[in-house]
């Protein structure tokens, strides 16, 4: 079974069982792997209103079958759950080397259950599986835990997933790390790995992995390759400047949330721009596993270093908490991976805090810290801290701002969609991006159909951002193709350059069957329906596909995309009717049963 | 007409960030970029007060222009 490593484990902690099961390979290939096969199983074994945070929900490390393979930047793993933040279905998806090394040693996924009663951690190497004590790593930092994990290991090749304080708090906006800075970041899954008192994952995998078909395997590896290196995009922007080089262009196109969404223009982003990142703090670019383009970046600020800032990160910690200290931001960052802390998360619902404060809203005694003043470089690295530990004001933060909003009783200042928090482009200016967000599966997310691409950089063509035509099309498309690429197991930049086409060579010459690229975009279909009857399931229905008060009513007050306001409410009917839903935005008995998960 | 010139990513090099220039009248961008030295295909991202624009595109006094080589990320 190429491709797959054609068995995962399953791990009880409730009875310390660890079982080795065969993958159904019908099965995997009809959902491709990763994303998309993990939350089919996660759908037949959980009830989806199972609180998320008990013994009842399942925590899926999932790979996907081109994960630790060849293809260009196969080194992707997802974390599949139910969300204790947003209550959908979570799959959250990180780099690095850990998922390949899973691979390596012979697993698809773990499926963990139950939970431990004491602070444990995982030890795969190879066919042995170990449930092991993590006293000694519980409450410790992520790099601290890696360090001493690693010398538990005595090999210096094991890879380490682990969360940190926040997670072990259940904090809602914790993730889980791995390779010491690479974050499956959003939905709070750490949460729940901290609910399982399971502290961490240690892998060392030592197979090798063949493609079904090797000549056409590189056939197809030399036509990807050229195209990577071809496109200016991976070739070029993306290794010089990293993902920060977005800061200049997001803002001058006027859609850069601003304190809290109040504004959407930052007149000093520059100042915490890729280019300013490169000039003063860059120290090298981070590559993960088998990635050709390189997009990482390691920065150093006095005694403070490590990987990042991304691009959202920037905004998050910068622009909506109204600060261009580039150093903070860098600070918080590290923080933010110290603790295990989502920086989108966190970041923005810092902003929250900032707005209800600045209206007079929280008592600043409450606030047992730095000011909550919006420009304050001092207030986000301190609350950083504090969120990451759960200490005083910090533990309420630590639950998310849509939480945060609706115990001050403005639940709206919360820029979230489905409690998770809006990352760093304001959809009034961009219609499609907003309602890629108001759709998403697991929430206010920009990486489950980036529409930026053809709205603003013009990939693979360039789009009119405040039109309405034909974006319900493009929306759904995108959502799908993600779902493939998530689901394959590499990475969403290789779209830059790459099409549907690529995909589906990869995958036909690495697992060895013949998918069409017709069948390749209806198993997206499939997937994204799969999750969205998850989501129902668990409570969280068309009700909720929708964007704060504030994006569909306020129009922007000032620069570049002043005046302009999300027509949401539009562009709904037009995305249900596309996706083959009925008017209230439920999949048919006749959608499900063309898609076979009826 | 004095427009303000903002220069991105590697466009910067051997340039400036920004800048007000005087152009004469009915210039287009196309002008600009010519007088810049950039080429029309490696400009993929010329935005005028904020909207995307083609090489065609007529400028006017005080317009403020952002000019991005090839860039993408999130």
């Amino acid at each position: 079974m190429a491709g797959y490593a054609g068995q995962f484990l399953r791990v009880n902690l409730s009875t310390g069982q660890i079982d080795k099961e065969k993958l159904d390979l019908e099965l995997a290939v009809k959902f491709i792997g990763g994303r998309g096969l993990a939350s089919y199983f996660l759908m037949q074994e959980i009830e989806p209103d199972v609180d998320p945070l008990s013994p009842a929900n399942k925590i899926i490390f999932a790979t996907g079958p081109l994960t630790g393979s060849t293809a260009p930047t196969g080194g992707r793993y997802m974390v599949v759950t139910k969300s204790p933040l947003s209550g959908t279905v979570a799959s959250s998806n990180s780099g690095g080397f850990w998922g390949a090394e899973l691979k390596r040693a012979g697993y698809d996924f773990i499926i963990v259950e139950g939970k431990s009663d004491k602070p444990c951690y995982l030890h795969v190497n190879d066919g042995s599986v170990e449930i092991r004590d993590a006293a000694n790593c519980w409450g410790k930092l992520v790099s601290e835990t890696t360090e001493l994990l690693l010398q538990e290991a005595s090999d210096p090749k094991a890879r380490v997933l682990t969360i940190g304080p926040a997670g072990e708090k259940q904090a809602l906006l914790a993730n889980v790390m791995n390779d010491v800075y690479r974050a499956a970041g959003r939905s709070g899954v750490g949460a729940v790995m901290g609910s399982k008192n399971l502290k961490a994952i240690v892998v060392r995998g030592r197979g090798k992995l063949k493609p079904a078909r090797d000549d056409e395997s590189k056939t197809v590896l030399k036509s990807v390759l050229k195209k990577i290196s071809e496109n200016e995009v991976t070739s070029k922007g993306l290794p010089t400047y990293g993902t920060s080089v977005l800061v200049n262009v997001i803002n001058e196109s006027g859609i850069y949330p601003t304190n809290n969404f109040q504004e959407s223009y930052f007149p000093t982003a520059d100042k915490t721009s890729g280019e300013t990142l490169a000039e003063k703090y860059l120290v090298k670019n981070t590559a993960c596993f088998g990635c050709p383009i390189a997009c990482g970046r390691y920065s150093k600020v006095g005694d403070v270093e490590g990987e990042g800032p991304e691009y959202e990160t920037i905004w998050a910690y910068g622009a909506t908490c109204g600060v261009d200290d580039l150093e903070a931001i860098i600070k918080a960052n590290k923080w933010c991976n110290e603790y295990g802390l989502d920086t989108i998360s966190a970041g923005a619902t810092i902003a929250c805090a900032m707005e209800l404060h600045q209206k007079g809203l929280i008592d600043p005694d409450e606030a047992d810290g730095p000011a909550l003043e919006f420009g304050s470089g001092e207030a986000i690295v301190e609350w950083t801290k504090k969120m990451g530990a759960c200490e005083g004001f910090g533990a309420k933060l630590a639950l998310g701002s849509a939480r945060l909003a609706e115990q001050y009783g403005e639940p709206e200042l919360s820029m979230s969609v489905k409690k998770l928090e809006l990352p760093a482009y304001d959809p009034r200016g961009v219609q499609g991006h907003g309602l890629q967000y108001a759709t998403s599966n697991r929430g206010g997310c920009h990486v489950r159909g980036y529409m930026i691409a053809p709205e603003i950089v013009g990939l693979p063509e360039k789009l009119d951002p405040l039109s309405l035509e034909g974006k319900a099309v493009w929306v759904k498309a995108f959502q799908d193709l993600t779902a493939v690429i998530d689901s394959l197991g590499i990475c969403l930049f290789t779209s830059f350059a790459l099409s549907a086409d690529d995909y589906k060579d990869l995958f036909n010459a690495i697992v060895g069957q013949d998918l069409t690229t017709e069948e390749l975009w209806k198993t997206g279909d499939r997937i994204w329906n799969l999750e969205r009857l998850f989501n129902l399931k668990a409570g969280v229905g068309p009700d909720q596909d929708r964007l704060p008060r504030r994006l569909v009513s306020e129009p922007i007050p000032s620069g570049p995309a002043k005046g302009n306001v999300h027509r949401l409410p539009e562009l709904l009917p037009e995305y249900y009717k596309e996706r083959g839903w009925n008017e209230q935005g439920l999949p048919t008995e006749e959608k499900l049963a063309e898609l076979a998960i009826a | 007409m004095v427009v303000e010139v903002r220069l991105f990513a590697s466009f910067r090099e051997g340039r400036f960030k920004e800048k007000e220039l005087e152009l004469p009248e009915g210039s287009s961008l196309g002008d600009l970029l010519a007088r810049l030295e950039i080429a029309q295909k490696d400009a993929k991202i010329t935005i005028v007060n904020g909207s995307a624009v083609s090489a065609e595109h007529k400028l006017a006094d005080k317009d403020v222009i952002a000019i991005f080589p090839p860039i993408a990320g999130g």
